[in-house]
């Protein structure tokens, strides 16, 4: 897996809380056998018009936002079925972050997308309400606006005249994990001995 | 030291703890379906790594299954998946449940039906249903296609410990409120996120008083309140469900005497903490229907269509976005909004008990001549029970379909899909846009809720049926 330290890039925003994966990509793209080629798929529904031209009012659609790299949206991002082709197909699309707001009790991101999401590098950022709002306002008066969002120093930075810089929270295991750019099974495979000695004594008890 | 049922189940599959601070959980069963293991199984290949243990692994095919002439799967990419999955079984050595397999159905409804989901376990699925086995007492959870490469390749999984959240229904139902009421109100209390990073454990005379059947409609609706898991400790419900002749895969005799010993001490601790908890008053319930496009958007059947910016767990925009594209206006009727559709199926509501509860609303009625209703049973077994019941002769003779078993238009990955704009009373468990095909709207509902809106045209209180 690609490891993930600092990565700057225009930021594109997605003005809706609970986005599902049916939303981020519809069924009809999960019969495939291939990890790849879902980029061109991500928000089929909302990013195509029938006709299947580009739908100008979609909001990620702008111009500004060909090139994004960072998605900026509400919270309870990736809600929903936890099919991992949601975040095969944001990363294919060329994200490399999705930001977004804890909004009270509410978290940014929904658990299994989270998940999905460590196992392929694609950073989720947690930040403040008002922070996301600030972005949200700063990318509306400065189109095509980058950012910096460093795993290392737990840092998103706006590249505005004034740069403007908020810190994010990340448990250690997955920040480690992230930036290391490690692959979990060969990690796990380390604990051959004792998931051998657990199962000993485990199927005793559990197997019929 | 007091623990609770998921504590209890957590340190009971520890397997280490990682230097990276996270944990080694060990898996007791992993189903697998087709849409989310292809890309797993050809990670094996390309590491050249086995399925660790086959001999808890099992497979079906329900996703992408037609509900008509089912063995004659017409879309090609949908047969080559099915193609892959029966290939990858037979490389790696995986019991499957195939299309022509007496025991294939939805995969959330034929763990505990063949008596694979038991108490105490962990059981993990690439499908976010799979909190559904909860109802046993089971620690079971959906996963994302790298960590079902990882379980196949480890038998377990790196984790971070949830916290706990207790849902209380205290008191009793009334007469026409359903378990699927149950949950969908927990959920239009809570919120679509309220339970994220939690597993719930429901309790209260009014769990206790479910079968097993409607324990696992609660919990297979977790995951739409954001929860890792929902948890149902077992009792003698569960026990009674285990011995029954047809459970072939769960412990028989002596040994499941002995097994329910243990499983008996699956409870939560008197004084044991929760990180969070909820008490819902069961006997001031109502059935509930969706109205918008998330399942915490839900109200009482005798209830109006909300005002934006009056909905608790909803933001303004969010409910105008809902209602512009679900075509309802504030302050209508729920029992004015006409339906097009009605499916009475999914890993939510397609048991034998479900159908039997639609029967007994369809029989000796017709369903209204513009209505298309779907009657989809979760399994083969489930199928074969309610045509020895004549319940298909029922819904046939009111003008249903009756179909062969599968995921059908929960999700519309075959051929069952609603048109745009058509209308559905589903008793699956998400009213996402386009979830039931492009443009559909769907309203969630119990199975009497749906055969009604069938027999009527549009939602009626079913309290003044039953």
């Amino acid at each position: 897996m690609e490891s993930f330290k600092s990565h700057r890039g225009v930021v594109a925003t997605l003005d809706r809380a609970n986005v599902d994966t049916d939303q981020i990509i519809p069924k009809q793209f999960l019969k495939s056998i291939k990890r790849t080629g879902f980029g061109e798929s991500l928000f089929f529904d909302w990013r195509y018009l029938p006709n299947g031209k580009s739908n100008p009012d979609f909001e990620m659609n702008r111009p500004e936002f060909h090139n994004a790299s960072v998605l900026a949206t509400r919270n309870n991002f990736g809600c929903g079925s936890s099919r991992e082709h949601a975040v095969w197909a944001l990363a294919q699309y060329g994200l490399r972050a999705v930001l977004a707001p804890r909004r009270g009790e509410v978290p940014a991101f929904a658990d299994i997308f989270h998940n999905n999401s460590i196992k392929n590098g694609l950073l989720n950022v947690e930040l403040k309400e008002a922070e996301v709002d600030e972005i949200f306002e700063m990318v509306r008066r400065f189109p095509g606006l980058e950012v910096t969002v460093c795993l290392e120093e737990q840092r998103v930075t706006l590249h505005l005249p004034e740069e403007i810089s908020f810190h994010f929270e990340i448990d250690k295991a997955v920040k480690d994990h992230l930036i290391r750019g490690l692959d979990d099974i060969g990690l796990t495979l380390r604990h051959e001995s004792e998931i051998t000695a657990f199962e000993k004594r485990h199927d005793a008890q559990f197997l019929p | 030291m007091s623990k609770t049922l998921f504590e209890k189940i957590w340190e009971f599959h520890l397997v280490a703890t990682p230097e990276d601070g996270s944990t080694l959980l060990y898996i007791d069963r992993h189903l697998v379906h087709e849409v989310t293991s292809p890309q797993a199984f050809e990670g094996l290949r390309l590491t050249g790594r086995k399925v660790r243990r086959p001999d808890l692994t099992f497979a079906t095919m329900d996703h992408n299954v037609p509900t008509v002439d089912r063995l004659n799967i017409k879309d090609e990419i949908s047969r080559a998946q099915v193609e892959a999955l029966r290939q990858n079984c037979k490389d790696f050595g995986i019991t499957l449940f195939d299309l022509d397999s007496e025991y294939q159905g939805v995969v959330h409804i034929i763990g505990p039906e063949n008596g694979l989901t038991l108490p105490g376990s962990t059981i993990v699925c690439g499908d976010s249903h799979t909190s559904t086995h909860g109802a046993f007492g089971a620690l079971a959870f959906g996963i994302g296609t790298s960590e079902v490469e990882h379980v196949l390749a480890t038998q377990c999984l790196r984790q971070k410990k949830a916290k706990t959240y207790k849902v209380d229904f205290i008191g009793q139902r009334a007469k026409g409120v359903t378990a699927k009421d149950l949950i969908l109100k927990l959920i239009g209390l809570i919120g679509t996120a309220g339970g994220t990073g939690h597993v719930f454990e429901y309790m209260g005379p009014a769990i206790r008083a479910l079968s097993m059947e409607e324990r696992m409609t609660v919990c297979n609706m977790s995951i739409e309140a954001g929860a890792k898991a929902g948890l149902i400790a077992p009792d003698d419900t569960t026990f009674q469900y285990l011995s029954q002749p047809n459970r072939r895969y769960a412990p028989k005799g002596a040994d499941l005497e002995k097994k329910i010993g243990h499983w008996k001490m699956l409870a939560t601790d008197e004084g044991a903490k929760f990180d969070k908890a909820i008490a819902i008053d069961t006997s001031k319930l109502a059935p509930q229907v969706s109205w918008g496009t998330s399942p915490g958007m839900v109200v009482d059947v005798d209830g109006v269509v909300p005002e934006p910016g009056t909905v608790p767990t909803v933001a303004k925009k969010d409910v105008e976005l809902a209602l512009d594209y679900m075509g309802l206006k504030p302050g209508m009727k729920i029992t004015d909004i006409p339906v097009d559709v009605v499916f009475i199926g999914s890993c939510t509501n397609a048991r034998i008990e479900d159908l039997r509860a639609a029967a007994g609303v369809f029989k000796g009625r017709k369903v209204k001549s513009t209505v298309k209703t779907l009657i989809v049973p979760g399994s083969q077994q489930v199928k074969r029970q309610a045509e020895a019941e004549g319940l298909d002769k029922i819904f046939t003779a009111a003008g249903a379909e009756w179909r062969e078993s599968g995921c059908s238009m929960c999700l519309a990955m075959n051929p069952d899909q609603l048109q745009p704009g058509e209308r559905c009373a589903s008793t699956s468990n998400r009213n996402f846009e386009g979830r039931q095909g492009k443009g559909g709207r769907t309203h969630l509902v119990g199975p009497e809720m749906a055969a009604a809106a069938a027999v009527a045209g549009h939602f009626v209180d079913i309290r003044e049926w039953v």
